[in-house]
């Protein structure tokens, strides 16, 4: 799905925009002329938001840190540019982060990284606040989708004034939260070109100490800045207790203590110290709130600031209003909250494979061959819930590959050791394990699910799919050229809508000695098209009601009010049936059979 | 100031448009002159989890997240989903359910009771929390319509019935964002949603009938050559071949008596026979005539 931003300005000049697409148009407004980033919940829709603007080089790269490294790059030749990623794919970029801290930049380079407190998406929830500290890079917090536009704007000048990179941290509830944002013009910035400077930008021992003092003299600077920013604010009366608070978590206090005093920080790292310690001697009791670590509250502490923080407001998970009043109410500024009736039980609703998802075939396979699976993150990590129940690990992008060689190694598995990692992962991240699988000769197989998109965040091209975030053609990445060349020896590529196919695929490489190689080629039934064929129906009179199809875990197929010997026979919904066969397969007594032409209920 | 601001939760299943929903509500808002924040989860949740999205509007809205206890309507586009929700609605407020069901394929893993734990239609949940209910069948309207697509418009429809928006508002946010040339039935599946009749309640169905309990399961070790296919064929994954190939029984208890294995094995080694039956694999068998 592509957004433009500009088309739905209407005729009005305030516009409801997702964080995303305002940060996105925080730079539109800051003249940047290059965006680049590796999709990632919740960031991926600001670079999509922006893709079809012609005066914007807007692109994704292969993972974060080539984005970063792209960034850099793009920086020191004199443009403004963002980059996106989300908070795990800092880690992937830390490499360069720590370092062009101390290079500084050339135009305005502003890193948005989007947390995601509460892990509605991700595999944990580390708190970005973390890398600024440690890398000495101030940090924007934007509250909602207004400030994540003028916030990132503003990180611009901050750049450029700072000659430092610069973050802007949204949330999950900043970047997935539309509120009304004024739109601006767009300022030219033209490209200002690279001025060679091995001092500053080759950072050997010798230059990097020269760098050093001047992350720190840079770090004061900034301190300094941010006392009498306007990106600090403060609202609310009287004196008995004050909050001081960042990003989301103040309008969580707002709402809740709609007249409290609050001094709300825009820039969290480094902060204005010296202006807190003023709010501080203005009221009675001081309080932090803020999502996830208490990162606010020990630099306060540290600064022999006293404040109530943690654990009042959890640093487990997300805050809400509700969590924020719990804290007031325990802490005895608000009485005790009314509980309220909880909500009746109801089914658990966990998220699945979609009906006909190609990733489902091999994993029946590699289940039924009683595999440890050492799985990677995309869609395919979904396999690892029932019915199919068939992965063992799920760690951080590409270490599937290398968890396989080590488990291998340890002799330690009671199966054969088979690797699963998604077309997208495997370019991101997973093409040195599978070097380091050739190197060390290990016994282990490694399944690329080429699905022909990054799926799991909602269909982003990438360096294998031969196209562009703009759709136009480039050369694809040829996985099994690229297998070969590294040395693997048994390469298999597959139709994972053959069962019988897959099955003997996956078996036959298992049964090779050292590393072998297994490609999927069906693509992903949502994007990049959406497949839908004729759907399949369920001869009731036919069926044994023996579940050999429930064991695909196909969301289209459920059990249906007949019954067969005591067990329940199975329908299949025509609506979202998307046609794939792989239940058929599966049916012993060929009770499941295409839905005859002229019987299609309306689906596209 | 967050005096008069007003809550509204859209839920329902990944798929179902639910975002889509909640960005046509929230541009209706704007339209009528309100401050408005909406939230929502993508991601993960889209791929058939439960999906919501939290809309809130008023003069300066601070919290874009509705608090329990504090909507003015949840509007459910599955009838499971509006159970999940309908502690955020206030005391007073109101509840649109859709009678759609959309049950979970982890729901049907019950080889016992072979009954799901979807939960059961019940029109007075609802009222029971004195709130304002209406079941409706968004789906079969919107299929009398002429496209069963615009569910979601007849929905929409009939959460408007309970809010003081002008329908100007919010058929220029349907125009707007409803995919091109559905415009027209979109707004014809608004307006009959302001006056959906209640839905007809399906009854329950009933339970089945019949032994699908672990049965005894047979093995003639000396027919059996371990080829694995009753093994690979056994939906309750029951049976495993060892590494020297001998057939063995790992899990008898999943057993539920469908005879894939007996009817696969090409040397008839394995048969499965109801717990007291008479054992069908005799001592010496004749099988077409030869004795093995
Ligand atoms: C370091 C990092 N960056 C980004 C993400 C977000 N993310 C989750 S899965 C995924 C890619 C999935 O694509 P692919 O491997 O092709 O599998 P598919 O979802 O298509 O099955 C991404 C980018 C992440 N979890 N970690
Ligand atoms: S989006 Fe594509 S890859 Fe993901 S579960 Fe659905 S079909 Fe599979
Ligand atoms: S053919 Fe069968 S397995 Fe494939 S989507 Fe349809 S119901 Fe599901």
């Amino acid at each position: 799905m592509t957004l433009d931003v500009e088309p739905r300005v209407d005729d009005r000049r305030s516009v409801l925009l997702s964080g995303n697409e305002a940060v996105a148009r925080g730079a539109v407004e800051a003249g940047a002329l290059i965006a680049v980033g590796y999709p990632g919940t919740p960031s991926t829709e600001i670079l999509e938001s922006i893709a079809a603007r012609a005066d914007m080089d807007v692109r994704w790269s292969t993972n974060e840190k080539v984005a970063l490294d792209v960034a850099l790059g793009a920086s020191l030749g004199g443009v403004r540019v963002l980059t996106t990623m989300k908070h795990v794919g800092l880690n992937v970029a830390a490499d360069t982060f720590m370092t062009m801290a101390y290079t500084g930049v050339g135009a305005g380079l502003v890193i948005v990284v989007a947390d995601d407190p509460g892990m509605h998406s991700s595999q944990n929830e580390q708190d970005t606040r973390a890398y600024a500290r440690m890398a000495r890079v101030p940090l924007l917090e934007p509250s909602d989708s207004a400030e994540a536009k003028t916030f990132t704007a503003l990180a611009f000048d901050i750049s450029e004034e700072f000659d430092t990179p610069v973050i802007v941290r949204t949330t999950t509830r900043v970047s997935h939260n539309r509120g009304v944002v004024e739109l601006g013009p767009r300022t030219e910035k033209p490209v200002v070109g690279f001025d060679r400077d091995p001092q500053k930008y080759v950072m050997i021992p010798g230059h990097a100490r020269t760098r050093r003092p001047v992350l720190l003299e840079r770090l004061d600077r900034l301190s300094k800045y941010v006392e009498g920013s306007p990106l600090s604010s403060e609202s609310g009366t009287g004196s008995e207790f004050g909050v001081v608070t960042s990003g989301i978590a103040h309008h969580y206090v707002r709402e809740v203590l709609p007249d409290a005093r609050v001094l709300k920080l825009g820039m969290s790292y480094p902060l204005p110290i010296e202006r807190v310690r003023d709010f501080a001697r203005s009221v009675d009791r001081l309080f932090v709130v803020e999502e996830l670590d208490p990162w606010v509250e020990n630099d306060l502490l540290a600064a022999g600031i006293d404040v109530e923080g943690k654990p009042l407001f959890p640093q487990i998970g997300e805050l809400s209003p509700d969590a924020v009043r719990k804290g007031f109410s325990e802490a005895g500024i608000l009485p005790k909250q009314i509980s309220i009736e909880p909500a009746p039980s109801t089914v658990a609703r966990p998220p699945l494979l979609c009906p006909g998802c190609p990733h489902t075939p091999p994993f029946l396979a590699l289940k039924r061959l009683g595999a440890v699976v050492t799985g990677d993150i995309g869609c395919y990590t979904l396999a690892a819930l029932q019915p199919l129940s068939a992965m063992d690990t799920c760690i951080a992008m590409g270490s599937s590959i290398g968890m396989a060689v080590g488990m291998a190694a340890s002799g330690g598995a009671d199966g054969p050791v088979v690797a699963t990692v998604g077309d997208s992962t495997f370019l991101h991240g997973g093409i040195p394990g599978l070097a380091d699988a050739v190197y060390s000769q290990a016994n282990i197989t490694v399944l690329i699910l080429d699905n022909g998109t990054t799926a799991m965040t909602g269909g982003q091209e990438h360096p294998g799919t031969g196209t562009t975030l703009q759709g136009s053609e480039v050369t694809p990445v040829d996985l099994v050229g690229l297998c070969e060349s590294l040395g693997v020896r048994d390469i298999r590529v597959i139709d994972p809508y053959d069962m019988g196919a897959t099955f003997s695929a996956i078996e036959g490489a298992i049964a090779h000695v050292g590393p072998s190689v297994v490609i999927t080629n069906r693509p992903c039934v949502e994007a990049p098209t959406k497949v839908r064929d004729t759907p399949y129906q369920v001869v009731a009179d036919a069926c044994t009601a023996c579940q050999a199809c429930m064991t695909a875990g196909c969301p289209s197929i459920v059990w249906s009010e007949e019954t067969y010997e005591g067990r329940r026979k199975v329908v299949i919904d025509p609506v979202t049936c998307t046609g794939c066969t792989l239940c058929a397969q599966l049916c012993p007594p060929l009770a499941i059979i295409p839905v005859r032409v002229g019987e299609e209920s309306d689906h596209d | 100031m967050t005096d008069g601001t007003r809550g509204l939760l859209l839920a329902g299943v990944g798929g179902q448009g639910v975002i889509l929903a909640g960005m046509i509500v929230a541009d209706a808002l704007v339209r009528a002159g309100y401050d408005v924040k909406q939230s929502e989860v993508h991601g993960m949740a889209q791929r058939g989890g439960s999906v919501f999205s939290h809309i809130r509007w008023g003069s300066d809205v601070e919290s874009p997240l509705v608090e329990k206890g504090s909507a003015e309507v949840l509007a459910a586009f599955e009838w499971a989903e509006s159970i999940r929700w309908v502690e955020y609605v206030r005391d007073g407020g109101a509840v649109v359910a859709d009678i759609r069901t959309i049950v979970p394929p982890g729901s049907c893993t019950d080889r016992r009771a072979w009954s799901t734990n979807y939960p059961a239609f019940n029109a007075d949940l609802f009222s029971d929390r004195r709130l304002k209910t209406r079941l409706i069948d968004a789906s079969s309207t919107a299929t009398e319509l002429g496209n069963t697509r615009a569910a979601n418009s007849v929905i929409l429809g009939s959460v408007a019935a309970f809010l003081d928006i002008d329908d100007v508002h919010w058929e220029a946010a349907i125009s707007k964002l409803v995919p091109k040339g559905t415009q027209d039935v979109n707004l014809a599946a608004f307006r009959a949603g302001r006056s959906v009749p209640m839905a007809q309640i399906p009854a329950p169905s009933p339970d089945p009938e019949g032994f699908s309990g672990p049965h005894e399961i047979d093995i003639r070790h000396d027919w059996c050559k371990g080829c694995d296919i009753c093994s690979r064929v056994c939906p309750e994954y029951c049976l495993a071949v060892s590494v020297d190939g001998e057939l063995t029984i790992t899990n008898a208890q999943a057993c539920t008596g469908c005879r894939l294995c007996e009817m696969l094995c090409p040397d008839f080694a394995i048969a499965i026979r109801p717990p007291g039956a008479q054992a069908i694999v005799p001592e010496a068998a004749v099988i077409g005539g030869l004795t093995r």
